[in-house]
């Protein structure tokens, strides 16, 4: 099962220069979550700082009772074992073949026999579909197949957070779908939490169950996915849909003079796209932290924008029996 | 519970964007001159501390990988891996650098004697001078030129494919399971290196004394004890390892706290070796000193 990850008031800078201050969220047990941000505003830094490999300067990070940055090295490494990482390139061992990097956790942690390893490695590779790609090198195949591959070695200690960094970067559409369906199937069946960084719209607008958007140094918004899909705030509602009218400019922010000529036009905000459904379990069983599409709307008064929780073909999405 | 959290927080950021934008607006400006004159009037001590920072950096480094050095389990593998690249990127150079080096203390010392008359004697100069000193000194070049940039090389381009990280991150030390192994390798090699280049020098010196300055054969063999003593092999020995170690520990830290891409890891490289060249000259005095302070020397 997962583990509740609970931030507060996470304040790093580099040099003098703020990261980002006074970041509290929390990331509820089993469910996905995913951190959003223009390029450039820390969030790989977010995800170094919730691993240890990066210290805070203020602020904690309290994982099963215990608070992260102050904890001594060998409790941190302990800890750590609860995490699973994937990071941007999958950070594959060069010097090692797939086989060996998805193994190497459990040689390094385990005592299991070289055949239960192989067991193990098997179910993996095949869950992120690299089975016969064993013998390669991570300098001999493609960046998806890299990435699928870390994302096999962070999964074979059976995390209880896994956290991703832009699995979606570098990626064709068609891969991304398929990583993000892997995501959700995989939520699916570990029941562990989730966090994704990532500037993908798509995904964020589809995979999660909570939204986070990091601007301007700061923790803009974070809560269910609905609340921030639906939102008026103009950070967030710019970012969420990949608009140009908004408080964020091409640098990291636009000028007060630029913004106060947008309002004097009288830039009108185009409405709210419809808010998609969110993707489903291939297998059609739903997710222990699956929550009915619209219902935070319900609970919340808020009316959705027209049009929204429509599947592909155009019909209003069904209730399945077990979450009604 | 983090649902109200998260509302909250939309609060203020919710008038952020117009109040923060007037504010940086002005803000940056006036910061940026409040910055520069903090610089001018702080700089000094800034920069300086920052200098000894990296150098505490580096100590605390070193102290962790002392540490590592004794934690269980000793990483055989890796050991046997580096001690096998190392000396595969530097006995060929380092016995290529050997022979000339005897060659010209022959040369130089070949002139000078026969003007004196002590032809006999070349063959305990030129032992004192290759195995005292030459030989330290090219195993330290090589070691630090060779093995260093290597390893330096080597960590820097995992650091920055964030293996290092990864590694970490599935809770395991890099300097316990990396550095410590490579330290051992790299010492070990040394003491080794230092062994084949004072046999290759002491026969580059032979050679032309015999062959190219109608030396006496006899009298160069003869003469090895004249001077030298056994001490001096073993303190030759002892700067070996001692050079072997410092260079993997700089090389490796170097490598370690590499950034910025690829030109990172040029740059690490770069600074790792002229830091270690430094440092070994100098340690390679200070031994020596000590040396002649602590054993008694041999006269004729």
């Amino acid at each position: 099962m997962g583990v509740e990850v609970r931030v507060e008031g996470l304040t790093k800078s580099f040099g003098g220069q703020p990261v980002w201050s006074d970041v509290s969220l929390t990331l509820p047990a089993g469910e996905i979550s995913v951190l959003l941000g223009p390029s450039g505003t820390g969030k790989s830094v977010f995800l170094k700082t919730l691993v240890g490999l990066l210290k805070p300067d203020r602020g904690a990070i309290w994982i099963e009772g215990q608070d992260l940055p102050r904890l001594s090295e060998r409790a941190l490494y302990e800890v750590r074992k609860l995490f699973g990482v994937l990071f941007q390139d999958g950070a594959l061992f060069g010097s090692m073949n797939i086989y060996d990097n998805v193994a190497f956790p459990l040689r390094e942690h385990t005592r299991k026999s070289e055949s239960e390893v192989r067991a193990v490695v098997h179910e993996k590779l095949e869950m992120v579909g690299l089975l016969g790609a064993e013998r390669k090198l991570p300098g001999e195949i493609s960046g998806g197949m890299r990435k699928r591959a870390g994302l096999a070695r962070a999964l074979v200690l059976d995390p209880r957070i896994i956290l991703f960094d832009e699995p979606d970067s570098g990626l064709d559409p068609v891969r991304t779908a398929y990583l993000n369906q892997l995501i959700i199937d995989l939520n699916q069946q570990t029941g562990a939490t989730f966090l994704i960084v990532t500037h993908d719209i798509n995904t964020a607008r589809t995979v999660p169950d909570n939204i986070g958007l990091i601007y301007h140094g700061h923790l803009a918004m974070f809560g269910p996915r609905e609340m921030l899909l639906s939102s008026t705030e103009p950070v967030v509602r710019q970012f969420l849909n990949a608009q140009r009218i908004g408080p964020i400019g091409m640098a990291e922010e636009k000028d007060s003079d630029e913004l106060r000529a947008e309002a004097e036009a009288g830039v009108e905000l185009p409405p709210l796209p419809p808010i998609p459904l969110q993707l489903a379990p291939s297998d059609g069983r739903p997710r222990a932290a699956e929550q009915p599409p619209g219902r935070w709307c319900e609970e919340h008064g808020v009316t959705p924008p027209a049009g929204s929780f429509r599947g592909v073909q155009g019909s209003v999405w069904q209730p399945t029996e077990a979450l009604r | 519970m983090s649902r109200p959290t998260g509302a909250r927080h939309a609060d203020p950021s919710h008038a952020d964007p117009s109040h923060a934008g007037t504010g940086t607006g002005t803000g940056t400006g006036t910061g940026q001159a409040g910055d520069s004159q903090a610089g001018g009037g702080r700089g000094g001590p800034t920069r300086a501390t920052a200098g000894l920072r990296g150098t505490g950096y580096f100590f605390a480094f070193c102290l962790d990988a002392l540490r590592g050095l004794f934690r269980r389990p000793f990483q055989v593998r890796e050991f046997v891996q580096q001690a096998w690249f190392i000396s595969s990127v530097s006995i060929l150079p380092a016995a290529l650098v050997a022979i000339p080096f005897g060659a010209v203390i022959a040369l130089q010392l070949g002139s000078l004697v026969r003007q004196l008359g002590a032809q006999s004697f070349t063959g305990a100069a030129s032992v004192l001078g290759v195995v005292r000193e030459a030989s330290p000194i090219v195993t330290a070049l090589i070691i630090a030129g060779a093995g260093g940039s290597a390893i330096c090389a080597d960590l820097g381009a995992r650091k920055i494919r964030e293996e290092l990280d990864a590694m970490e991150v599935l809770g395991i030390d890099p300097v316990h399971r990396l550095v410590a192994p490579r330290i051992v390798a790299a010492a070990l090699v040394a003491a080794l290196l230092n062994g084949l280049v004072s046999v290759v020098g002491v026969a580059g010196g032979y050679f032309f004394n015999v062959v190219m300055q109608g030396g006496t054969p006899g009298a160069y063999l003869a003469s090895f004890q004249a001077l030298g003593q056994l001490s001096d092999l073993a303190v030759g020995e002892v700067k070996a390892v001692l050079f072997g170690a410092v260079a993997a520990l700089v090389a490796s830290y170097h490598g370690m706290t590499a950034k910025g891409g690829p030109k990172g890891v040029g740059d690490a490289v770069n600074q790792s070796v002229v830091l270690t060249f430094m440092l070994l000259f100098a340690l390679n005095f200070v031994i020596t000193a000590v040396y002649f302070q602590l054993v008694p020397q041999r006269g004729m």
